[in-house]
């Protein structure tokens, strides 16, 4: 892969959106964890799949169709060689990697595993990795464990041992990179650990997606999802990484067009995957979106993007460590762009109206890791988060914009 | 720092956040209400003794709290028709962000009506007030 040399300034003119103003000041977008922005190529692949070539995929035996069948199928191809998947059949299209969480505990998770199984998620899920499985709970008689994090917010091994000690855990669902503290979990180790007990293991990769090369190959985990907005793409589009043989083995999640072999009026036959798990007409332009954003990454690498944010990250932790009564929430050794705090003398979200009067964006609230909050001693902090155009005089903008609000609040 | 921050975060409304004058749950009150924001976990609890006299405990932002604490002040002595005609008014004013002469103090919350997602903050204590309002006539 033929990368371009790193040079935030020039990747921000990729970035129309970033030329905008927010009341009279000039944006700085620190809220890229929640959705981050989108690089021209993107905009212009979906417009020109609009303006050229558009018709809907698989059905057709026209002209139009056909183009457009390709294209969609070149981005599963593109998203199978990211993930250095074995296959492109591997690489199932969803909405968003909430939906491909709900697709595993529903296909998967009634039917290869039994009431009585137990499911093992860590205290620090977002929660779209943890109410599927209260609900696979309820409907079908899994058992449902939490693995504790220490203070530090890291996973805390001791007791993931003791969840998988009786030998019931059949599935880890854990976080890849945490969306409120910033921490990878060692995700090979994990798959390693859990194989080795007779569970399967899913990573919810949202976060970490963006900010590191993944080798679902090398990592050996089951099952991969992740969301194409956070990655610089469109909304509407996400992915489920799964093995062939587990992906074979499942029952459809929806049931429609495209996902069948053949219908009579009394029953129908089932495609193989990755169509037995795509209903109805798909998020066409999305996809091919999605295709384009990962040609753009990968152009500038996930190595070059690592490298940035982990300084961006160093920066603004020290940054944020110089505010007096300013505390960041988790201290992983290992851990990615995405600082989470709370000031004693302004709540969240005073922090985020005021900072937005000076253009700055963050997120407030519990971000949607309600249990993880409670678990941190906190109801409610503020986000800021960086993504590869963040740049160090976005993060010394923040600092001066607490540094003011401390002063409203003193 | 803009002019409509300053605007929204009166002294009056920062004052109020840092130093309640009507905080505090009461040894004896005759009804009570409470109100949580979802998206934030905010939450605050209304406390209301025939005669008008209202107390809260807010645990969230400074929008919250004083808007909590102006409420408990401006509805001192008021009847539970008084109060809920107050609300009205006073919801009216966070969403136009038009002033209204007769809520006097309350006017200084006027500024949420620019951040919508904030209205929530400043209308809570209000919704927990007519909770506890509700019970207190239930009990009679």
């Amino acid at each position: 892969m033929s990368t371009r040399a790193f040079n935030v300034s020039e990747i921000r003119k990729d970035f129309p959106i970033l030329t905008q103003q927010v009341h009279g000041r000039k944006l700085v977008f620190l809220d890229s964890a929640a959705s981050a922005q989108k690089p021209r190529v993107v905009i212009d692949a979906m417009v020109r799949v609009m303006e050229l070539q558009y018709a809907n995929v698989h059905r057709g035996l026209h002209w139009m169709s056909e183009r457009t069948s390709d294209a969609y199928e070149a981005a599963r191809d593109k998203v199978a060689a990211f993930l250095n998947a074995r296959a492109r059949e591997e690489i199932v299209f969803t909405r968003n990697a909430t939906e491909s969480i709900n697709l595993v505990a529903y296909s998967y998770g009634r039917t290869a595993l039994r009431p009585g199984d137990a499911v093992v998620v860590s205290q620090m899920e977002h929660h779209a990795n943890l109410v599927p499985w209260q609900i696979l709970r309820d409907a079908h008689g899994v058992e449902l464990r939490i693995a504790k994090i220490t203070d530090s917010g890291e996973l805390d091994w001791e007791s993931l041992e003791a969840q998988f000690a009786d030998g019931k855990v059949k599935l880890l669902a854990i976080t890849h990179m945490s969306n409120v503290l910033g921490s990878y979990t060692p995700a090979e180790r994990l798959v390693a650990f859990a194989h080795a007990r007779g569970a399967k293991v899913l990573l919810d990769g949202c976060q970490a997606i963006v900010h590191r090369a993944v080798d679902v190959q090398a990592l050996d985990v089951d099952f991969y999802v992740f969301s194409g907005h956070k990655l610089y793409g469109p909304t509407g589009i996400g992915v489920l990484y799964a093995k062939r043989e587990i992906l074979e083995a499942m029952p459809p999640f929806l049931a429609g067009g495209e996902m069948i072999d053949s219908v009579s009026y009394e029953r129908a036959t089932w495609a193989p995957p990755p169509h037995r798990f795509e209903a109805g007409t798909p998020a066409i332009i999305e996809t091919i979106g999605l295709g384009a954003a990962i040609d753009y990454v990968q152009a500038i690498g996930l190595d070059a993007i690592a490298a940035h944010e982990r300084e961006l990250t160093a920066y603004g932790l020290k940054m944020l460590a110089g505010i007096e009564g300013l505390r960041v929430l988790g201290s992983a050794q290992d851990r990615g762009g995405v600082l989470t705090f709370t000031m004693e003398d302004a709540h969240a979200h005073d922090i985020a109206t005021l900072l937005d009067r000076q253009g700055i964006a963050v997120r407030a609230g519990r971000h949607c890791a309600e249990p993880l909050m409670g678990r941190m001693g906190v109801s409610a902090a503020a986000r800021a988060s960086f993504a590869l155009y963040t740049t160090v005089e976005e993060i010394d903008a923040l600092g001066e914009g607490l540094a003011r609000i401390k002063q409203i609040f003193k | 720092m803009s002019s409509t921050a300053q605007e929204l975060y009166r002294a009056l409304i920062v004052e109020r956040s840092k130093a309640p004058r009507f905080g505090g749950r009461p040894e004896v009150f005759d009804a009570q209400g409470q109100g949580e924001n979802a998206m934030c976990g905010d939450r605050v609890q209304v406390f209301w003794q025939r005669g008008g006299v209202v107390r809260h405990e807010a645990h969230g932002c400074a929008i919250l709290t004083a808007s909590a604490d102006l409420m408990a002040q401006a509805v001192a002595g008021k009847s539970p028709a008084q109060m809920a005609a107050m609300r009205g008014a006073f919801e009216e004013v966070v969403t136009s962000g038009m002033e209204n002469p007769a809520l006097g103090d309350l006017n200084a919350l006027a500024g949420v009506a620019q951040y919508r997602a904030r209205i929530r903050c400043a209308t809570l204590p209000w919704a927990a007030l007519e909770e506890a309002l509700k019970e207190g006539q239930l009990h009679g």
